[in-house]
């Protein structure tokens, strides 16, 4: 795994929606790094921007949208050579035919509307194969044949002719995966893929999306607000808020040393197994609407550490350690010392002896 | 122990399709509710959690079986008084609050509805500060009641449908998967309202969802749910740390745990009811210890807590 290539590369994006009611300015400079063979995942509230940064680089943002400023660099091996090309600057024909669904490729949260009814799972494996990769029927069939068996479909023949209704919700989202490796993907873009899916069969998916990444040497991104799914799937977790990451890091470091109230806030908030506590701690405030963008931190309104200057500047990303920054004024050395709730605390020191850490 | 809320014997919701074809939601579920405590219902999607929800409060009509809410027999049809009684006490908080919530009435009608038709009030005055004092419990401001539904945030809808629920200050409440279609912040603040209102009112919640974690973290008893059969029930503690059906271990081994360290190298445990031999059909309620309650044949119960 360690082979340390920046694959994707995502620097400075901003972007804004036009709406009725004015300009949104829904993401606002996010930076983000993918390695070959890792897994990121980006966690946040609906409304932070996770699908949308995503969405930019595959070239799915919604025709209200203008790209402000910032690049998503993408690089590849072409015939032995060396390509880096910025994925904003394609038009939408070259994405088309030679970067989406090929090179980086999509599993989407709800596997009944993203498949299509009136075809069977067969064709539909098919499909990208013969119009990409200009397969021949026959070895388009015996490599979708693999790729069920490979997502864990077992009498694949048979299910090869089935309708999407015939199938249970597990079993769709195993096709939708299917069809995503269909073209040998570098990149798989997972944008809350197990959310409308119950929890058994969460954790099946989870387990197979990480076998097949170890098969097929895949970069995945996980997009999620689920801090049990980033633990059991990620390397490294970026926490976005309002448009921006506030905090990164390590798998570990995000968990057992958190940084930003935010990321504490959203720890806590977590119904522990182990815990009796007689309430759950839960983030006062909802959402900020960017809309009316705030001046200074945008989670500021919310959070029980601010300090003045929250409300004046936002705070840039503070170095913690070689891979973990967090955007909190704490941070800074003329902060005052705040340290993490003390039940958190307990509960994180709690967590590292199990993990034997 | 006092006299049981909510007395669910032997409960069958059968939909018939066709007339060859008959959807068997529901197979014999018993279970009950005591005054004040959360009940927890927890089960795959397809299992019947939902169904027996609507089935109490009488949004279908029961196949079989036999339901009382305080002493009173609401399977049958239903005389006027135990109507107005079916229809006071007991309330449900749906899943979707944009969906369930009328997006052409204002808030004060959407939660006003139940005490106009059933005459609770005498004015205007009376009914706008019953409707005020509600908003402010839930955590909303009495200015509110002038909005429409798309005025409000998710988080904030649902707190219009929690007070909907509460205005005619019900003994039960359903909460039929109340938080699943919040963000995770959200959940938190309004599980503690809810709990908050319980200590309160005194008020009962049947707490259907998916979530283990929070059933856990709610729950004063637990029913695990599998295809319209509940194959284990008891109170949470004897779920949780002595789980005894394979259903339920799978279940319970499924939740994620935000602990990298652990999460990492775990597998969750399959289960799967047609190749695994058990016919549910066949099997009886055998008590384990306590209220903790397994539905198993005799052979299979024994190698189970062997």
């Amino acid at each position: 795994m360690q082979q340390n290539a920046t694959i994707l590369q995502i620097k400075n994006l901003d972007i804004s929606f036009r709406t009725n009611a004015g300009s949104v300015h829904a993401i606002r400079g996010v930076n983000l790094d993918l390695q070959k063979g890792e897994t990121v995942a980006i966690v946040g509230e609906s409304g932070s921007g996770k699908s949308v940064t995503m969405k930019a680089a595959v070239g799915l943002l919604d025709s209200n949208a203008t790209v402000n400023s910032g690049e998503i660099l993408y690089t590849y091996t072409e015939n032995d050579v060396e390509k880096t090309v910025d994925l904003l600057k394609l038009t939408k024909k070259e994405l088309r035919t030679s970067y989406n669904g090929q090179r980086l490729a999509m599993v989407f949260q709800d596997p009944m509307t993203s498949l299509d009814p009136t075809m069977t799972i067969g064709k539909q494996i098919m499909e990208g194969m013969i119009l990409h990769q200009h397969k021949s029927k026959e070895a388009a069939r015996a490599r979708a044949l693999e790729l069920l068996q490979l997502v864990g479909i077992t009498d694949a023949e048979k299910r090869f002719n089935n309708y999407p209704h015939q199938l249970s919700g597990g079993m769709r989202q195993r096709v939708v995966i299917a069809i995503a490796l269909s073209a040998d993907p570098d990149i798989l873009i997972c944008d809350e893929p197990t959310t409308a899916l119950d929890v058994t069969i969460q954790a099946k998916i989870l387990e197979l999306i990480k076998d097949i990444q170890k098969k097929m040497n895949l970069s995945v991104i996980y997009i999620t607000h689920d801090l049990g799914v980033v633990a059991k799937v990620a390397d490294y977790v970026n926490v976005m808020y309002a448009g921006r990451i506030i905090e990164v890091g390590n798998v570990e470091e995000i968990f057992y040393e958190p940084c930003h109230p935010y990321t504490w806030g959203l720890l806590s908030a977590m119904p522990d197994l182990d815990t009796d506590d007689d309430r759950l701690y839960s983030i006062p405030g909802s959402p900020p609407n960017l809309l009316h963008e705030p001046a200074g931190d945008a989670f500021a309104a919310r959070n029980r550490y601010a300090l003045k200057i929250d409300e004046k500047m936002a705070p840039p990303l503070f170095k913690i350690s070689e891979t973990h920054y967090a955007a909190t004024w704490l941070l800074h050395p003329d902060a005052p010392k705040v340290e993490m709730p003390a039940e958190l605390k307990a509960r994180l020191m709690r967590a590292r002896k199990e993990a034997g850490k | 122990m006092s006299e049981p809320l909510l007395k669910v014997e032997n409960l069958v919701q059968h939909f018939p399709i066709s007339r060859s074809f008959t959807v068997k939601a529901v197979n014999g579920v018993s279970f009950e509710i005591y005054p004040g405590e959360t009940y927890g219902l927890v089960g795959e999607s397809g299992s019947g959690k939902t169904t027996i929800g609507r089935s109490i409060i009488r949004l279908y009509n029961p196949t079989g079986g036999k339901i009382t809410f305080d002493g009173a027999d609401i399977t049958g049809k239903l005389d006027n008084s135990t109507r107005t009684l079916l229809r006071t006490e007991m309330q449900m908080i749906f899943q979707d609050p944009m969906a369930s919530l009328n997006p052409r009435k204002k808030v004060a009608d959407i939660i006003g509805e139940g005490l106009d038709i059933h005459h609770r009030v005498t004015g205007k005055k009376e009914r706008d500060e019953l409707i005020g004092n509600l908003l402010k419990k839930v955590g909303l401001s009495p200015e509110h009641a002038e909005r429409y539904p798309h005025q409000f945030s998710g988080g904030q809808r649902q707190r219009v449908g929690i007070a909907r629920a509460l205005i005619m200050n019900p003994k039960l409440i359903i909460a039929d998967e109340c938080i699943s279609a919040l963000d995770v912040s959200i959940q938190a603040q309004v599980v503690n309202l809810m709990k908050d209102i319980q200590d309160e009112t005194g008020c009962a919640y049947l707490f259907i969802a998916h979530d283990l974690s929070m059933v856990k973290y709610i729950s004063d008893r637990i029913g695990v749910l599998h295809l319209g059969y509940m194959v284990e029930s008891g109170t949470k503690e004897e779920i949780f740390s002595n789980p005894i059906h394979p259903y339920t271990k799978s279940l319970l081994s499924a939740i994620p745990h935000p602990n990298p360290g652990i999460e990492k190298n775990r597998t969750s445990i399959t289960y799967d009811y047609a190749s695994s031999g058990i016919d549910y059909a066949k099997g009886t309620e055998h008590a384990a210890e306590g209220t903790h309650k397994v539905l198993a044949t005799d052979e299979e119960f024994a190698a189970w807590t062997r």
